[in-house]
């Protein structure tokens, strides 16, 4: 039985906010009898934008992380439901009865992802539908991906199988995993959001003035052991990616066969440019 | 022959009508409007018939009637059959009319009813868009933000949704580069705001019916100190249209020509029939008008400095971006964005298809660069060096780039002494033996806060790789550097840049891939600024096709007189003003100065209002609220969709519907104009009927409807609309264009929109600037320079005296030699509204920048109740209002106390503003970015006075000009001083 899933490329959010307009425009005053309740005009998040920043002027970058329902395999919202007012489907979405559902708020505590809405009109917990309304009557694919203009946005309806090929080919992670949901939504390029970098800039002084030390080479180092080794662009930069929070002291030495050596001692909580290192 | 011929025509007209009322309820009803005599007839009384209309029956016989209601009297029978016969020839019913060949008497209300009865025939029961399985019947629309179906239901929307193009829709274009083929994705690919309309058009601040200030009294006392403050009160539809007839009358008598002025923003909802150069322009030649002139706000810069160096005076300054699409992946090594951030700004009306071939270019490897005072979305998504330089000193950094290439020899010296002037005058400025002053990366790192070092590194990167510069969001210009003090300097610092890389040579162009696609240029449809129905030929571009290809009737404003639309307040309030046109014949065309009030006309006492508010929009915006609330308006209707702005500063309001309440047809990012071929900046072509989706909630009118009924009580009703309905001329829109050589007329109102077929490979647009870098005849679809405007052969060279790209231009050392702000040696002139302007930057340390809103386009989507304002980054809902976002950063937040979401007073002595505080690591210290364009305008307290919560932040913009002899507006030069806010949130 094929299934459908959805897999978020980071790196490629710009954060144009499409998709979480097409939510709102399916939705607000719209009624889908059997799959979703009129969504309150404001205040409901089904495709909720988070963002990351890291670093700090000029070495910065900037994540954006589209979440919704994750439509889980083990959903901890159908377990909590009785009667059968949250159901997976044999395609694999997961819809929350909008009858059924009437008056259960625990339907919405039961998300571990904070994914379910309270609607406080209709007394009703809500969530990304996965347009279930619209696939069943044709739609190719959900309106978050159809209005995505990078592509970082895709639907994929495969085999439970298929899907596990696609994840590990394209290195797609789930949204903490450690709450062992299984979840149908995919992410690539998470470490932007969930990882840190060490970045630097190496100057020299030069015929009396200063300029940026394309080339030199810089390590990364953790209790004696090399972890990465880069070597400067242009603008003297470096920077190492990937690494976790909180991650503790790390040593970057930064050596360049005409200007020498210089050690940098660092500890990492969030991501840090460390400025500019004069060698 | 031609007399039976006529006689079978005249008899056969009841008939059908009869016919046509038996199909048709909608028809039906229309028939029961009216009992009248109508008769059609010859002049000289050889031959007509009598027209009885009664209940909804028609009945006619041969003859001429002593008193008919109304009459349609042909001087000749030749005239009468051509002008009756099918299909329409509107070449020669317009022949007609022009040359008092065909008259019509009687009540002007009367008239258009049977003229509107005839043309129903035809139209009745016509079917459109397609129906859906789920029940929906799918109809088309065409906005700012790109094109997208509406689903509609039992007379509601469900929903908008973006077009993936089907099967039977022409193919796209493929671009090889480096081994690789690219085309782009089957969909259109839109503007967040164009999937906003939904709530935007069910929003419960729609104005429904017509209202009058409660204490404006048109025979009494007008209390125009209240605007702003007083309340409304419901008024019928004819109440209101006597009051604002009466009142056009009452000041052509009493004041005279001039004394009534059209006050319209930049933009409107989309459309060739309801824009503001459309209908708006028709009704305002036909009733006579003061002019408010538009000065080029989105490209200040390029207009009023970087012409006079190269030209373009078509595109008002900016450069095309023909074939640079394929140029840039083939060849181009490295984009700089200076002050460039083409993802938020959408190409203006490109909706978002430019996202997909700038992630093209980075998979591609080619490096990005961004000049920026805020690491901005395009910065990103595509990751590259940020340069966080100060706002206003992108001049500096520019000269010091020049001074690096010229010290190192990393320059074109063979192009920079074959294509270019004046540019010994100009190294001897940069080297400094002229003033004595070296522009070196040094000298640039106190102006620009950018470390020397990052200079050098970055001109020795760009000597060395053919590089794109991107400026503005579009690439070739549009909005950001070019709108603070130093705008001019910066824009023609950019040309220079160029000139000494080689503009036009492999891999070295203008642009960001947001340009320049293969689309086919050559289909006609016409753009917004070819004047739609208008039939303006002076002020717009309609006589170049539009006039010959659509028949319509010339219309010309006989009011010469014109108000500087940023000098508007002054006119009002001082009584008179000065103003430099906007001109893109000629580039000497912008020194013409002119005078508020022009010889012999009145000043103005009316303002008829119309579009989006200026408060959001204009520099020192409290300067309206003091205007609106001066006895010299005597008068201020305001035709507005929402009760938001200026609106609430009105005697009269007219409530206007959606564009999906009414018909319009559109061609998505076709502007004409100054934006010649806009749709280059589109992955595949698309023109859509826009379809009259819903009824117009309450009792809202479309725009044409509104001046179609106050032109009947002016007896100009007949001349204003030509007996058409909207859904009539956009008919004669599609035949005016190639359209129906591919698709009919009923197949375009089913499915909604046709695809342009991309241009063939063989025939693709040659690259911008190629030709001159060859010494080759221009050879790109630009019709300008006009043939008079080269100063060498025919196609020979550049829009300037020496036909060459001058460093020195020769226009400003005619014009003004010694202007201290536009020096013909474009020098570095500190901004006086920033860090070198002492005392004022003591008091406020912090320089605001008022970029184009990313997820509104201007006012519309923004407040209204739209859903827009639940995006994060647009607005933040703090105590149940919605707060417009400033953003600061963690340095200059701390010491302020301030935190994520904190609300915060931004204020200098023009005013003050509330906002919600996002502290940001994108923002390079000691500057602040809250985007211009708020569409509410919401102050505690008198208005024009205290603070506004609207989120206006052109209440803190200075008035003053980037040069004086300009209009050029100068907004996002601002020094402001924030504090947090701890006062009671209380609306007035």
């Amino acid at each position: 039985m094929k299934k459908w899933n959805l897999i978020v490329d980071v790196a490629r959010c710009n954060n144009c906010n499409n998709c979480f307009l097409a939510n709102k425009d399916e939705h607000v005053d719209n009624d889908f009898p059997g799959y979703a309740a009129p969504q309150p005009r404001h205040g409901h998040r089904w495709i909720d934008i988070l963002r990351q920043e890291r670093g700090r002027a000029p070495m910065v970058d900037v994540a954006y992380v589209p979440t919704l329902c994750n439509h889980c395999d083990d959903a901890p919202c159908v377990k909590a439901s009785q009667d059968g007012a949250v159901y997976r489907r044999r395609d694999g979405i997961v819809i929350i009865d909008p009858q059924k559902a009437a008056g259960k708020k625990e339907i919405v505590d039961s998300c571990p992802y904070g994914a379910i809405w309270w609607n406080e009109e209709r007394k009703v917990a809500q969530t990304w539908i996965f347009d279930a309304h619209l696939l069943d009557h044709g739609w190719k694919e959900p309106r978050c991906a159809q209005v995505c203009p990078t592509g970082a946005i895709r639907s994929l309806k495969v085999e439970d199988s298929g899907m596990q090929k696609v994840a590990a080919s394209e290195a797609l992670e789930v949204l903490h995993p450690e709450f062992g949901t299984k979840p149908r939504v995919y992410y690539k390029n998470l470490y932007r959001y969930t990882q840190c970098f060490i970045g630097g800039s190496v100057a020299v002084e030069r015929n009396g003035v200063v300029d940026c030390l394309e080339g030199a080479e810089v390590t990364l180092a953790r209790a004696g052991v090399t972890l990465a080794q880069q070597r400067t662009d242009n603008y003297g930069d470096f920077k190492f990616d990937r690494l976790d929070r909180n991650s503790g002291n790390y040593t970057i030495e930064i050596s360049h066969p005409d200007h020498g050596r210089q050690l940098v001692e660092s500890q990492l909580g969030e991501s840090q440019y460390l400025g500019v290192c004069r060698i | 022959m031609n007399k039976w011929l006529l006689s079978v025509l005249l008899f056969g007209i009841a008939p059908v009508i009869k016919l046509v009322a038996w199909k048709h309820a909608a028809f039906r009803e229309h028939l029961r409007q009216r009992n009248c005599v109508v008769q059609i007839k010859i002049k000289d009384n050889s031959q007509g018939r009598i027209f009885r209309f009664t209940n909804g029956r028609v009945s006619s016989r041969r003859g001429i009637h002593q008193g008919p209601d109304a009459a349609m009297i042909f001087k000749d029978v030749a005239t009468a059959v051509s002008f009756m016969s099918l299909p329409a020839n509107h070449a020669q019913r317009i022949h007609a009319a022009k040359n008092f060949l065909v008259a019509v008497e009687g009540p002007d209300e009367l008239v258009s009813w049977f003229m509107q009865l005839l043309n129903m025939v035809l139209t009745a029961g016509l079917e459109f868009g397609t129906r859906m399985p789920d029940g929906t019947r799918r109809c088309a629309t065409m906005t700012n933000g790109g094109p997208v179906f509406v689903y509609v239901k039992d007379g509601r929307i469900v929903r908008t949704g973006v077009i993936d193009y089907d099967a039977r829709d022409a193919s796209s274009w493929t671009v090889e580069a480096r081994g690789r083929t690219f085309t782009p994705s089957r969909k259109a690919m839109v503007a967040p705001h164009a999937l906003a309309w939904r709530s935007m058009v069910y929003s419960d601040e729609r104005l429904l019916y017509p209202m009058k200030r409660v204490d404006f009294d048109p025979n009494g006392n007008r209390n125009c100190r209240n605007r702003g403050v007083s309340g409304y009160e419901r008024i019928s539809w004819d109440e209101a249209l006597d009051l604002v007839a009466g009142e056009i009358l009452r000041m052509k008598r009493q004041h005279g020509p001039g004394a009534i002025a059209i006050y319209h923003s930049s933009h409107h909802q989309w459309g060739n029939i309801g824009y503001y150069l459309s209908a708006l322009l028709r009704f305002g030649n036909a009733i006579g008008f003061t002019r408010i002139h538009l000065n080029p706000d989105s490209w200040e810069g390029w207009y009023w400095g970087a012409m006079h160096h190269f030209g373009n005076s078509m595109r008002l300054g900016r450069a095309g971006s023909y074939g640079t699409l394929e140029d840039c992946l083939q060849e181009c090594e490295m984009i700089v964005y200076w002050s460039s951030d083409p993802e938020s700004h959408c190409g203006i009306y490109g909706g978002q298809e430019g996202a997909q071939r700038r992630l093209w270019a980075q998979e591609l490897g080619i490096k990005t660069v961004h000049i920026n005072p805020y690491y901005c979305p395009t910065a990103s998504l595509l990751g590259g060096k940020w340069f966080p330089v100060r706002p206003g000193t992108d001049g500096a950094l520019a000269i010091a780039i020049m001074y690096v290439w010229i010290t190192e020899d990393l320059y074109d010296k063979d192009y920079v002494a074959t294509k270019t002037t004046g540019f010994e005058q100009w190294r001897g400025y940069v080297l400094g033996t002229s003033d004595g002053v070296a522009k070196t990366p040094e000298w640039q790192e106190t102006e620009t806060g950018i470390p020397a070092r990052d200079v050098r590194a970055l001109a020795r990167e760009w000597g060395k790789r053919k590089t794109y510069l991107s400026v503005g969001a579009a690439g070739t210009a549009h909005g950001g550097a070019c709108r603070g003090a130093t705008g001019a300097q910066w824009a023609r610092s950019m040309i220079l840049l160029m000139a000494m890389r080689g503009w036009g040579k492999p891999g070295i162009n203008f642009g960001n891939l947001q340009g320049g696609a293969p689309v086919d240029l050559s289909f006609y449809f016409p753009g917004y600024a070819e004047g739609g129905i208008s039939g303006d030929v002076q002020f717009t571009a309609a006589a170049v096709n539009n006039y010959v290809r659509m028949p319509h009737l010339l219309t010309m404003n006989p009011v010469q007189q014109m108000i500087p639309r940023q000098r508007l307040p002054e006119a009002i309030l001082e009584g008179h003003c000065e103003g430099y046109p906007t001109d893109s014949v000629s580039v000497e065309g912008q020194f013409r100065r002119f005078q508020y009030p022009m010889p012999g006309y009145s000043k103005v006492h009316m303002l008829y209002r119309y579009g989006g508010s200026s408060f959001g929009t204009i520099a020192d915006s409290s300067r309206f609220a003091d205007m609106y609330r001066s006895d010299e308006l005597e008068f201020v209707v305001n035709q507005s969709i929402w009760f938001e702005g200026e609106a609430r500063f009105a005697d009269i309001i007219l409530p206007a519907c959606t564009q999906l309440e009414r018909w319009d047809i559109g061609e998505w990012s076709n502007a004409g104009g100054y934006a010649h071929h806009a749709q280059g900046q589109l992955n595949h072509r698309v023109i859509a009927i826009q379809h009259k989706c819903i009824e117009p909630l309450g009792e809202s009118k479309s725009d044409y409807q509104i001046f179609w009924d106050i032109t009947k009580r002016l007896g100009l009703g007949t001349y204003y609309s030509e007996g058409m309905t909207e859904f009539d001329w956009c008919r004669r829109v599609f035949d005016s264009s190639d359209l129906p050589r591919h698709i009919s007329w009923k197949e375009f109102l089913k499915k909604g929109y046709y695809v342009v077929p991309a241009e063939d490979e063989k025939t693709r647009e040659p690259l911008y600037m190629r030709w001159f870098a060859e010494d080759r005849p221009k050879d790109v679809p630009e019709p300008h320079p006009l043939p008079g405007g080269y100063s060498g052969k025919f196609r020979k060279g550049l829009q300037t005296q020496s036909g060459k790209i001058e460093f020195i231009p020769e226009t400003l050392k005619r014009f003004d030699p010694d202007s201290p702000d536009r020096p013909p040696l474009n020098r570095y002139i500190p901004s006086w509204e920033g860090p070198r302007a002492g005392e004022l930057y003591q008091k406020y340390p912090l320089q605001l920048i008022t970029p184009h809103a990313r997820y509104s386009f201007h006012t519309m989507a923004d407040a209204k109740d739209s859903v827009v304002n639940d995006i994060k980054d647009h607005r933040v809902l703090i105590g149940g209002h919605y707060y417009w976002i400033v953003r600061i950063n963690a340095d200059d937040a701390r010491p302020r106390g301030i935190g994520m979401h904190d609300l915060v007073k931004v204020y200098n002595n023009r005013g003050a503003v509330l906002c919600a505080a996002e502290v940001t690591a994108t923002m390079a210290p000691g500057v602040v970015n809250s985007c211009e364009s708020s569409a509410s305008y919401d102050p505690l307290g008198a208005p024009g006075e205290l603070i506004d919560r609207g989120g206006c932040m052109n209440l803190l913009t200075p008035k003053r000009k980037q040069l004086a002899k300009s209009d050029a507006m100068a907004a996002m030069s601002c020094l402001v001083q924030i504090e947090k806010w701890n006062g009671a949130v209380k609306a007035a």
